[in-house]
């Protein structure tokens, strides 16, 4: 794990990054709300204290304002207002250089998870998640970047989906979950209400949860499918700051549905996807989308809400963990708890959670860098010490990632508790 | 011309000057920026988002006054016993009325003022301390954090000096200090003052849209 770190941190000799492309998108992506931000940040470090990266490690480089430092060294030098006056007096900050964008290629990459925990803590309110998410088209335009991240995009591109799953693999997938649990699950049907995406983690790793899935619109009586024109619903353009692959994943999607006629498009358990498309969907492809973004988590309580979704009650204590990007960063925290109101008979909230929860660590593709491993389950142990705290037997969630991050992070430090899909448990409490 | 007459006379004008459209400028600059509109469609208002970011992050929430209580405590402190300075010191009021506003209103008493002022430097005393100390702050401060503490530490203590001894040499140094601090004031991060509402606005527009406060 140290020789991929290393390896990432040090491939590039600083003469072939492109210092200048960074700074030109740095400037670019400098709107009037991150001015605000870079303006505003006063240095006084509270933000450390929301980051998991800094809780489980006292190391300051990963407080989160220190990660704003690139993108505000370009900007007060080029773009701030009077920034003009203070570089004639030698006032300004030095010009961003090769070796600053390398050093910050870790602190923008493998230790944000873009959770927004950070935001909650801050006395100015600076989003300091959308900064590092911006940071990250800069540093690629430089040339920099996690190469596993860059490879999951360019597979993305390629090949459909991040894990490679082409259309191909998943005709090939949803026929033998089809045969292998006797559900049916549409595909490529030639109209439908709701265009349900997928999200490869939970296809190639879980693909008990597509079957749940199938199984939960079934017993409500939907007219769905899923379309080989634009399933998958990661979308590692966003997280790698490749903004090209962004918008080609959130095109396939929306040609997807407007080809069936959707009213909704459906996001499965999985956070960044949530985000993705619900809230960026519409600015990165440039106009409105003609249909309702939800997450699995608000089509399940609305179903409930309408009578469609009957379940009987779960024996056990819950908990459950709100995935940052579905509640934090996307507002669809009260959705889960609706679900599971009057369904788990035993639940036990986290302490902090809903908005101010804790990340797995794993969150804004940092699952994927292989660079990231050993902190990330450091990062864990926070999770672990929350669960353990509400005594629950049960660890749910509603974000596939999550569950890959906190599966792979309970492996490695010898948890034996398992993670269990929200969706699923609810497929498998359905009155018949 | 004395050098207290040029203090309240041109240079005070010039340093106002400098503050003003310094202020105005960075501030209008900034808003000048612009952000694309978002074609997400809004679960709440983001106006409503906007607001509740402006009061909310006033005051610690979430659960984070814990770990935060040093920075609420001492930045309260400071923070509230600066502006009871300004505006209730009773030369500052007298200063206000025949220099700036025309009004005056009630001034502190002399023993309120020597307790404000106390509380005030202990505030900035206990802010730069931790600064300089605290292995996070030292990461990310930079030389502008410490000018700014440094000239408004001295515009205090010009100010208490000048106050204890009714001396016009000491005033004309008050007055100096405090024009130094003001013609920094837009140049550097002390702009917070202003810019705190427009971080937190945008913020909690875009997050309102969402229907979060966060």
């Amino acid at each position: 794990m140290t020789d991929a770190m290393t390896d990432t941190t040090t491939a590039k000799m600083p003469e072939t990054v492109n210092t200048q492309a960074a700074i030109d998108k740095f400037l670019a992506v400098t709107g009037a709300h991150v001015a605000s931000y870079l303006d505003a940040c006063i240095h006084c470090g509270q933000c450390s204290q929301a980051c998991h990266f800094y809780e489980v490690t006292k190391d300051p480089k990963y407080t989160p304002a220190y990660k704003m430092v690139p993108i505000a060294k370009a900007y007060k030098r080029h773009k701030a207002p009077l920034s003009s006056i203070k570089r004639a007096l030698g006032f300004a900050p030095p010009e961003l250089t090769a070796e600053d964008l390398q050093e910050w290629q870790e602190l923008i990459f493998d230790s944000c998870t873009m959770c927004a925990r950070c935001t909650t803590v801050c006395p100015m309110g600076i989003d300091i998640a959308s900064i590092v998410a911006v940071s990250r088209q800069a540093m690629v335009a430089a040339g920099l970047g996690p190469e596993d991240l860059m490879q999951a995009a360019e597979n993305a591109r390629t090949r459909g989906s991040p894990l490679g799953m082409t259309q191909q693999v998943l005709a090939d997938r949803i026929e033998w979950l089809s045969d292998e649990h006797e559900v049916e699950i549409p595909l490529d049907k030639d109209k439908a209400d709701i265009l349900v995406t997928v999200s490869s983690i939970e296809m190639m790793k879980y693909p008990d949860s597509i079957v749940a899935m199938a199984k939960i619109f079934n017993h409500a009586g939907e007219n769905w499918t899923i379309s080989t024109k634009g399933y998958e619903a990661t979308n590692f353009g966003v997280l790698s700051g490749k903004s090209d692959v962004a918008k080609i994943m959130i095109e396939r999607l929306t040609s997807a549905a407007e080809a069936v006629g959707a009213k909704t498009l459906v996001i499965p358990e999985c956070g960044h996807a949530y985000g993705a498309m619900r809230w960026s969907g519409a600015n990165i492809l440039g106009r409105e989308l003609p249909f309702e973004v939800i997450h699995i988590t608000e089509y399940l309580a609305k179903a409930k809400r309408e009578g469609k979704l009957r379940t009987k009650p779960m024996a056990g204590s819950m908990t459950y963990h709100d995935p940052c990007q579905v509640s934090r960063r996307g507002g669809a925290t009260q959705a889960a708890r609706d679900i599971l109101d009057g369904f788990a008979t035993d639940f036990r909230e986290m302490k902090p959670t809903g908005n101010y929860n804790w990340c797995c660590g794993g969150g804004g593709g940092v699952q994927a860098m292989a660079s990231a491993a050993d902190l990330r389950h450091e990062v864990f142990k926070i999770k672990i010490a929350q669960v353990e705290e509400t005594g629950a037997d049960n660890l749910v969630s509603a974000c596939a990632n999550c569950r890959l991050t906190m599966d792979e992070s309970r492996k490695s430090l010898g948890w034996d508790h398992e993670i269990q899909s929200l969706v699923e448990v609810i497929a498998d409490h359905l009155e018949a | 011309m004395t050098f207290l007459e040029f203090t309240e006379g041109p240079l005070w004008y010039i340093a106002l000057a400098v503050f003003l459209a310094g202020v105005v400028w960075r501030f209008v600059g900034i808003l000048m920026l612009g952000k694309p509109t978002d074609r997400s469609v809004a679960r709440h208002s983001s106006a409503s988002g906007a607001i509740k970011a402006i009061l909310l992050h006033s005051v610690p929430h979430g659960g984070n006054l814990p770990r935060t209580i040093y920075h609420f405590v001492v930045g309260y402190a400071f923070h509230l016993g600066l502006f009871a300075l300004l505006l209730f010191a009773a030369p500052h009021v007298e200063f206000i009325e025949e220099r700036l506003l025309g009004v005056s209103w009630t001034s502190m008493p002399r023993w309120a003022f020597i307790i404000v002022a106390e509380v005030t430097f202990a505030g900035l005393i206990l802010l730069w301390i931790r600064r300089a100390t605290d292995p996070v702050m030292r990461k990310i401060s930079d030389w502008d954090d410490h000018i700014g503490t440094w000239l408004l530490f001295l515009a205090m203590l010009t100010g208490c000096f000048a106050l204890q001894a009714s001396n016009d040499v000491l005033r004309a140094i008050h007055m100096l200090s405090v024009e130094v601090l003001m013609i920094y004031f837009p140049f550097s991060r002390l702009m917070h003052a202003f810019t705190f509402v427009l971080s937190r606005s945008y913020t909690g527009a875009t997050y309102g849209r969402r229907g979060v406060t966060p």
